[in-house]
């Protein structure tokens, strides 16, 4: 790696990393029901008449099953919700490009299902598809009620740490509400605000059109075999920077543009890019510290945040590397050295102002995070750079993960750990003074295995059915790569995607939707049993046999066992795909 | 000396509090079902109306040229309507012309640099168009300039992730001095200048690569040295 490289991830993570404690000890007031400094101010009676006209109180409490029903009665909603505006849209205002309804009613629901579930995994091109409409009163809205969902999750389950012979885990309403109004609202209009400077569009008019400065001839189909002058660009704008700050911030990752944040108007600049990746850390990191606080000991937050950071690095730099080393195939046609003049390195799908670098940084923290995102097509990445981002999102999204989600599917691995670990030493497995037991472990099992197992049995039925074959794009490993990666993205709710695979069919649509709700509300349902078992035990005054779980020695053990578990689940897969094609690619034979 | 006992502790906990049916103030069904539809009604309205509204407006009033597309035209001025525009200085354009800078190769559909339509080529690592493709971009620089040696920078080979790249790297401006100098009959040296005065720094001097904005370059040059 050149040393610009080493810089340049040094800046993103130690920039994220002073963020964490600020950011928070601010997430902790927001939760704690605390006035939040300055924004309380002009944000405290809009919160107020929300609750009024939803009749629910500040005080209001719930208990873990009641908060979960109000959780999935929401997602209802929103799942209506974006599957009506979709076929809708041929006829609702703010419609200039004349957009008709999403035709494909299976579509309509992969796209549905994506959206409530945090996973913005995309079978349509925004800018082909959806009107300004569906982008912003469908799209952008599920883009932060998602996001808001994980943190109620989130929140919910640490009070069920924290607290002591209870069943009130807070107020689903409230936690929603206060998530939306003081995190989510007011860092994506200052990030909004910023990127629009750098050069994102946010306009409500048509696409222009202009008269290009070069005309060319365009060879007709062949059928025809007329050619055409192309002598006009039409320039698809829109509502975008409004939907790209939350889309990073919530960790979303739906691009307005098929092109997602490669498309420079999606992510024009080397700071753009830089604050979005920012974006997308920033809350999944941030909370390890809200959390540590809320159990009333830092150290536990930083003993998990450690984990995840440490995965991330291990795998975005071998992405890096690989990146930049470039393809050897290429070797005797084309300059393939990074140099002064050029970024070099594997350039196929990559945007000149990224170049390997930001792109294998980019790709690594959007799958380490639910974010799916891209800034490159990770289908034309090396075989051991598209492994990373791969291996990331197979981990279950704890590297560390989405908003909310990242933390609690973490936490099930912390759980697993101190079991593990208690078993080892001959103790009663505690965490924070709760004795983990038998109904704990069940739900954390479930939990942990469900995302994998979708993955593997969605990867299955693709390859041996006629449909699922079909929508392969490259031939060889890399196909099965394909299909691998969009059942991991889609049944861990990532929404990244090796894009050549045509997944706009019947097959990809349904299953996709089912994957994604599975793998999202059959987390959801264990994690919120956990925290009402959790909620209603003693806390154990810590003694001297207590196992320590902030100490290395206990992150290290919780590292080791997140990546034997995936590893042994998922070795046989990808030594089908990506390594058998990096062997292939290295030899120059298959 | 273990006091780890399977039994005991392995039975799932029942505390009496744990399964009351509501804590603190009860909330019935249908009062839920309210609250969820009325909380969800205002959420849309906040995040999918005055959100993108407030946006839109703060960025009509204070950045109206970004946020219109960043047009420019002819001379290289920033302007907000598209009747006097030749493109955008975000999005590429597609030159084959041999007096003009190339850009990068694209993959949109039906024609290169369709700003309607962005997207990859997604071919794979191994997959053999991709270095068929390579090749035959190759044969087309250097059947266009048959002199030229230098190795050509793999990004002037290859197409970009958004199809619309408006930059390319220094390298790639470079290579292509020979052709345009000859063809519009300058001397190679002020050519080289002027690429050095369009070279896009990185951003604070660290995040990013350093490129050329080749459509600005074209213009530049039009302006300049009229083929």
């Amino acid at each position: 790696m050149t040393p610009n490289a080493w810089l340049q991830m040094a800046l993103l993570i130690g920039t994220a990393l002073l963020l964490v404690k600020p950011v928070g000890i601010y997430m902790a007031r927001v939760y704690e029901n605390q006035p939040v400094p300055g924004l309380g101010k002009v944000l405290g009676p809009v919160e107020r008449g929300i609750y009024r006209v939803c009749g629910v109180s500040a005080q209001h409490q719930q208990n873990w099953k009641r908060y979960t029903v109000a959780l999935l009665l929401f997602n209802l909603l929103g799942f209506m919700a974006v599957y009506f505006i979709q076929k809708w849209q041929g006829w609702l205002p703010l419609n200039p490009t004349h957009m008709s309804a999403v035709a494909p009613s299976a579509l309509a629901l992969n796209t549905a299902a994506s959206f409530i579930t945090n996973t913005n995994w995309q079978n349509y091109a925004g800018e082909t598809t959806m009107s300004y409409c569906t982008q912003m009163t469908a799209l952008t809205v599920q883009n932060f009620l998602s996001a808001a969902t994980g943190l109620t999750v989130l929140v919910a389950f640490v009070r069920g740490l924290a607290r002591k012979t209870t069943t009130e885990l807070g107020s689903f309403w409230v936690d929603l509400t206060r998530s939306v109004l003081y995190i989510l609202l007011p860092f994506s209009l200052a990030l909004a605000a910023i990127l629009i400077w750098q050069g994102v569009p946010q306009t409500l008019g048509k696409y222009p059109t202009v008269h290009v400065v070069q005309p060319f001839h365009q060879a007709g189909a062949p059928t025809t075999a007329a050619s055409t002058t192309i002598a006009t660009q039409t320039i698809a704008i829109g509502p975008v920077a409004s939907q790209e700050a939350i889309k990073e911030l919530g960790t979303n990752g739906g691009g307005f543009f098929n092109a997602n944040s490669a498309h420079p108007f999606e992510n024009p600049t080397g700071l753009t890019n830089f604050l979005e990746e920012l974006a997308i850390l920033l809350l999944p990191l941030a909370f390890c510290y809200t959390f540590g606080r809320m159990v009333g000991d830092a150290r536990q937050g930083w003993a998990v945040l450690a984990a995840m950071v440490v995965l991330l690095l291990a795998l975005m730099i071998p992405c890096v590397i690989a990146e930049q080393a470039g393809n050897p195939l290429l070797a005797h046609y084309c300059d393939q050295k990074p140099s002064v003049l050029q970024a070099g390195g594997n350039m196929v799908g990559k945007e000149a102002r990224f170049g390997p670098v930001n792109s294998g940084i980019f790709a690594a923290v959007a799958t380490g995070t639910s974010t799916g995102a891209v800034n490159s097509m990770l289908d034309s990445f090396t075989p051991l750079g598209g492994l990373c981002p791969l291996w990331l999102m197979q981990l279950s999204e704890v590297a560390p993960g989405g908003v909310g989600s990242g933390l609690y599917g973490m936490l099930m691995f912390v759980l697993i750990t101190v079991f593990i670990a208690g078993l080892m030493i001959g103790r009663t497995p505690e965490y924070l003074g709760k004795k983990i037991e038998a109904f704990e472990m069940k739900m954390a099992s479930i939990a942990i295995l469900i995302p994998p197992s979708l993955v593997l049995v969605g990867t299955a039925m693709a390859c041996v059915t006629a449909a699922g074959l079909a929508g392969i794009a490259n031939p060889g490993a890399h196909g099965f790569s394909e299909i691998l990666y969009a059942m991991t993205s889609q049944a861990n709710n990532n929404g990244s995607a090796f894009a050549g695979l045509n997944g706009d069919s019947t097959f990809y649509n349904v299953i996709g939707a089912l994957l994604m709700l599975a793998a999202r509300f059959w987390t959801i349902i264990p994690t919120m049993a956990i925290a009402g078992s959790l909620a209603g035990k003693k806390i154990i005054p810590a003694g001297s046999g207590t196992l320590s779980t902030y100490s290395p020695l206990f992150v290290f053990i919780l590292l080791a066992i997140i990546v034997v578990v995936i590893a042994l689940t998922f070795f046989p897969a990808l030594a089908l795909g990506p390594i058998v094609e990096q062997l292939q690619m290295m030899t120059g034979r298959w | 000396m273990s006091e780890f006992t399977p039994q005991a502790n392995l039975t799932r906990p029942k505390p009496a509090a744990a399964e009351s049916a509501t804590a603190g103030h009860p909330e019935g069904w249908l009062a839920m079902l309210r609250s969820a539809v009325v909380l969800f009604l205002i959420m849309t309205v906040l995040t999918g109306i005055i959100y993108p509204l407030v946006v839109t407006a703060i960025a009509q009033m204070v950045f109206p040229w970004q946020a219109n597309g960043s047009l420019i035209n002819h001379a290289g001025q920033h302007v907000l309507s598209d009747r006097q525009a030749v493109g955008s200085a975000l999005i590429g354009q597609y030159f084959n012309q041999p007096w003009y800078f190339w850009p990068r190769p694209s993959a949109t559909s039906p024609m290169p640099y369709n700003a309607a339509a962005s997207g990859g080529s997604n071919t794979g690592p191994t997959n053999p168009a991709l270095v068929k493709n390579v090749a035959a971009r190759i044969a087309v620089l250097q059947a266009a300039d048959p002199g030229n040696k230098q190795p050509v920078p793999v990004d002037l080979v290859t197409s970009s992730g958004s199809g619309l790249d408006p930059e390319e790297s220094i390298a790639a401006a470079y290579y292509q001095i020979p052709r345009i100098a000859r063809l519009r009959h300058i001397a190679p040296a002020k050519l080289k200048a002027m690429v050095n005065n369009y070279i896009v720094g990185r951003s604070l001097g660290i995040l990013g690569e350093r490129t050329v904005n080749v459509l600005e370059l074209n213009l530049a040059l039009n302006r300049k040295y009229p083929y």
